[in-house]
């Protein structure tokens, strides 16, 4: 028994209205400063940003590295620091979940960490690790690992109850509905935890970079504000977005392949 | 207490349950229950809603243990859930993320049977219920009554000493409910258990059981009434003799509304 796919049409207004919506905004940010209503020391024209990024691609100068490496710089910091968040996070909320002593043990020193903006570390950081690498992917793992605890926790608690008794009723052991039932349950919270956890990181990695950096793309943000010079911060700021979004989509379609078994 | 005659598979003796609500109300929901279950008898738990039947089938898969009396298969007593009692729960439980097929082996490859066998396992009774068709299917793409069956078939694959259904098909419409009493009673007719099914439907109970449990329409629950059901299988629900004992046991209902 299978059912027909029936391809459903999208209406035109759904494609025509936000083409114009992205046109309007576009032009009316060029209008803005192309006829003086703002000066150009305030904000840059979307043209002359596109001309500072076909610069930037190759000229080191004024902030002493070309776009590449900054964007390079950025994704190796929040790369790292991302995935070291998943990689000790999502077990270990996933363990906090299931297992009383986990929780016990772990919840409190978490719960105190965790109102603590990531930010705020950065002066210790910079005591311990410089302005390098290590100091920012630190930045970003304590940024990254709460939302992943929380959602894999949650996730966890989540499953549903009578699934767990039918479970023991056909012998499973802890360790089998733990692993075997407990975690597919939790699966969709988790992987909501990987956009939100990325959003974290990149919001946090931009904000790291600002304050203690020597190249990335919240470096190129603030050295555009030392130089008085808008069409860099700008650039700064699009790549950021920009690059932010293309890693979401990355991961969405990863959960999609992944998630593909599981209805509810 | 007497001697367990050989034939005995389940005994329960003198069990009550109360439980604690809101933290300081106390909830009898069972009161001195005591009930012999036969080998490949067919016993049917009668009662309205809250009556404390499914209490008592919980007390005896091990979900609950009993504040007295004690619950004995084969002369071992019960002291928690275990795949010797398999289950069939009213809302199905099927994992959403499994095929059919993964969802009937659960009980053998919890208890570390090699792929193969326990596919062949899981094959033969998907094929007992019917649904050899759809091994591959996930769940969300099932009907209800279907759902039941890769329950009922998940039950049998774990090759349980007795399976206890607890208000199998409550939510099933009226028309698949009567295809699923029969196919029920034929999968019995085929593979032989030791079955406890709870209901609140009367005729469900004539149509399926060896013997009736009546339990009284309020808590907390005590068994009123027995009634064996001595009728030749398959059985009509139009048949003469049953529909006395419809009527003697609708008149001996206790409904507190």
């Amino acid at each position: 028994m299978a059912y027909q796919e029936v391809k459903v049409k999208t209406p035109l207004s759904m494609i025509v209205l936000p083409v114009a919506s992205i046109c309007s905004f576009f032009l009316i940010w060029e209008g803005l400063v192309d006829f003086g209503f703002v000066p150009e020391t305030l904000l840059a024209a979307p043209s002359q940003v596109f001309n500072t990024m076909v610069v930037k691609l190759s000229d080191p100068n004024p902030d002493g590295a070309v776009l590449a490496v900054h964007a390079w710089t950025s994704i190796q910091e929040a790369f790292l620091g991302y995935i070291l968040s998943l990689v000790i996070g999502i077990p270990l909320g996933l363990a906090m979940g299931w297992f009383k002593v986990v929780e016990g043990l772990t919840r409190p020193v978490f719960e105190m960490i965790r109102p603590i903006p990531p930010i705020a570390w950065i002066p210790l950081t910079v005591f311990w690790f410089g302005i390098g690498l290590t100091g920012k992917v630190f930045i970003i793992w304590i940024a990254g690992i709460v939302p992943c605890v929380i959602n894999s926790y949650v996730g966890v608690r989540m499953t549903n109850p009578v699934l767990i008794q039918m479970a023991r009723t056909y012998g499973a052991t802890n360790w089998q509905i733990f692993t075997q039932l407990c975690i597919p349950s939790a699966l969709p919270m988790v992987f909501g935890a990987l956009q939100i956890a990325l959003a974290y990181c990149w919001t946090n990695l931009v904000g790291a970079e600002l304050l203690a950096a020597d190249t990335g793309l919240g470096y190129l943000i603030t050295m555009g504000g030392r130089l008085m010079r808008p069409d860099i911060v700008v650039l700064g700021m699009i790549s950021v977005g920009l690059s932010g979004a293309v890693i979401g989509v990355i991961i969405d379609a990863v959960e999609k392949k992944l998630l593909a078994g599981i209805r509810r | 207490m007497t001697p367990t005659s050989p034939d005995i598979k389940i005994r329960c003796e003198n069990i009550s349950k109360t439980f604690i609500q809101k933290g300081h109300m106390e909830v009898p929901v069972i009161r001195d229950v005591s009930l012999d279950v036969r080998e490949n008898e067919f016993l049917v738990v009668l009662g309205p809603g809250q009556c404390g039947k499914s209490t008592l089938l919980r007390i005896i898969a091990g979900l609950e243990t009993p504040d007295t009396g004690s619950v004995t298969l084969d002369e071992s007593p019960v002291t928690g859930p275990g795949p010797d009692r398999g289950m069939v729960f009213q809302s199905y439980m099927l994992f959403a993320w499994k095929t059919v097929l993964s969802n009937v082996e659960l009980g053998p490859k919890l208890r570390g049977v090699p792929k193969d066998q326990r596919r062949e396992i899981a094959r033969k009774y998907l094929e007992l219920v019917g649904l050899s068709s759809f091994e591959k299917h996930y769940p969300h793409q099932l009907s209800g009554g279907m759902k039941q069956r890769v329950g009922i078939a998940r039950a049998y694959a774990n090759d349980p000493k007795i399976m206890l259904l607890d208000e199998p098909f409550g939510q099933l419409d009226a028309q698949t409910r009567m295809f699923m009493q029969v196919e029920t009673a034929r999968i019995w007719d085929q593979e032989k258990r030791t079955v406890i099914f709870v209901t609140n439907n009367i005729d469900e109970a004539l149509y399926l059981g060896d013997r009736i449990v009546l339990m009284r329409g309020k808590l907390p629950g005590v068994i009123h009434h027995e009634y064996l059901v001595d009728l030749p299988r398959p059985r009509d629900h139009t048949n003469m003799d049953l529909l006395r004992m419809r009527a003697k046991i609708i008149d001996e209902t206790e409904l507190v509304l």
